[in-house]
């Protein structure tokens, strides 16, 4: 089959990637925000293809689509994006084939992905330490000053 | 290596352990010297005169040295050092470190960085298991831990000592009654906390609602900076004052805590009554801290 043969598959916006992973089900205007925490930027070498609002064929609602080609992202990865989107699935994909298929749970121990909201926590000084919350019924409870972050979570991801 | 950083910590039969062991050395009169030859940092960052010289005084007693560093000025820290590195640096010099520290969660930062045991002695607004542990230890003196009344009243909200106090309560059968000025009440999150650790929270809205059914009462410092305007403090502060005559029916077991400094929450004429027995629990803060010194390096 070539390229020009090959029919988009029904909703998306995207065309499928060979090799890569497929986060879909993110809630809708959060793609990028998924980006940031997973670390991809700009200056990352990931070819992306990202599209927001696209209508899910499941649920009929908007949602967004981010597919990265040639790396496959580790669970521990994608579970930080569970904080702002829990019902996002991740798709492990090899030669155009689904290999895996995940849901993607909250941590226990979150380091580095949000910030603390106390200014007076040791983690907002120039030490040379990362955040880290324990999530509890999704509450986050800061392991160094004790602060706990029960809503607006997505608000203080670093 | 074994830290003591936060009460949080704790389970039930360690915090019983630590107040056996300091009973166990309040009652011997003349102390043994345990920690002969060994060398303790007493980093304060902040200062805390009472809380530094109470662990001077407990190391000293069982036959330890200290070395003390007073102030951010006095140190490498003013010259733009992390506290992680000075606590590398200063790990190389003594058995252990006692710190006091103006950020919340210096303690924490510090154990993960040292190479010898580190002890919490207040890292900003947030821990300070040997106050915790006192008041602890004070209550134990007069009652048994288990099935009692036990009132907090102030500051709820920023109080961190009710705060500790009451997550380490949680570790037993008491009944926690808080008692404090609108706006102060206790944070909503450690409320559903305590509660899901099984503690028994009912608020009241007056002292005067619950006070003659206590066991405990625990009170702390409100502070006027909390009020838009000293008229509302004082009028706060004023119905907040424990006076002989708000003890008049109480029970007769009553002890009555503060962790002190008082602002004016305990009437000086209280101090003679049977049930004052804050001072008694600031001059328990030595054994339970000869307890901790020792629980870390022996």
């Amino acid at each position: 089959m070539t390229q020009k043969d090959h029919k988009p598959e029904n909703g998306l916006l995207i065309s499928p990637i060979q090799n890569g992973t497929v986060i879909d089900h993110i809630k809708a205007g959060e793609a990028l925000t998924v980006l940031r925490i997973l670390g991809i930027t700009g200056s990352t070498e990931e070819s992306l293809s990202i599209a927001t609002n696209v209508k899910s064929n499941l649920t009929l609602r908007p949602k967004d689509i981010v597919k990265i080609s040639d790396r496959e992202l580790s669970k521990e990865e994608v579970n930080k994006i569970a904080l702002i989107s829990p019902n996002a699935t991740i798709n492990i994909i090899r030669n155009y084939r689904v290999v895996e298929k995940v849901g993607v749970e909250i941590p226990d121990i979150l380091t580095g992905v949000v910030k603390c909201p106390n200014p007076g926590c040791i983690t907002n000084s120039n030490e040379p330490i990362e955040s880290k919350f324990e999530v509890v019924d999704e509450t986050l409870h800061c392991l160094y000053c004790d602060n706990i972050i029960s809503s607006d979570i997505v608000d203080y991801i670093i | 290596m074994h830290h003591i950083i936060s009460i949080r910590d704790f389970e039930r039969d360690e915090i019983d352990a630590l107040i056996t062991k300091a009973q166990k050395i309040q009652s011997l009169g003349s102390y043994k010297r345990t920690l002969s030859g060994k060398l303790v940092a007493l980093l304060f960052f902040e200062p805390s005169t009472r809380t530094k010289m109470s662990f001077a005084s407990a190391l000293s007693r069982l036959g330890g040295d200290a070395i003390t560093v007073d102030s951010v000025e006095g140190s490498s820290i003013s010259k733009g050092e992390t506290l992680a590195d000075t606590i590398r640096v200063v790990s190389s010099y003594v058995d252990a470190i006692v710190l006091r520290h103006p950020k919340e969660g210096a303690a924490r930062l510090a154990s993960e960085f040292a190479s010898v045991p580190v002890i919490n002695a207040g890292d900003g607004a947030g821990q300070h298991p040997s106050q915790t542990l006192l008041d602890l230890y004070t209550i134990k003196e007069n009652m048994p831990l288990d099935n009692i009344d036990v009132g907090l009243l102030g500051d709820l909200r920023y109080g961190r000592t009710a705060h500790s106090l009451s997550y380490a309560l949680s570790n037993y059968d008491v009944r926690l009654h808080t008692i404090a000025p609108k706006g102060l009440e206790i944070p909503q999150w450690l409320s559903k906390e305590l509660k899901d650790r099984g503690l028994d929270i009912i608020e009241h809205s007056s002292m005067d609602e619950i006070i003659n059914e206590l066991d405990v009462l625990y009170a702390t410092r409100i502070q006027r900076e909390r009020f838009p305007d000293s008229a509302s403090y004082s009028r706060v502060a004023h119905s907040y004052r424990i006076t002989p005559e708000t003890l008049e029916n109480v029970r007769k077991n009553l002890i009555l805590l503060h962790p002190l400094p008082r602002a004016g929450e305990i009437d000086p004429g209280v101090d003679s009554l049977p049930y004052a027995k804050y001072f008694r629990q600031a001059e328990n803060g030595i054994p339970i801290r000869m307890a901790m010194l020792e629980d870390v390096m022996l």
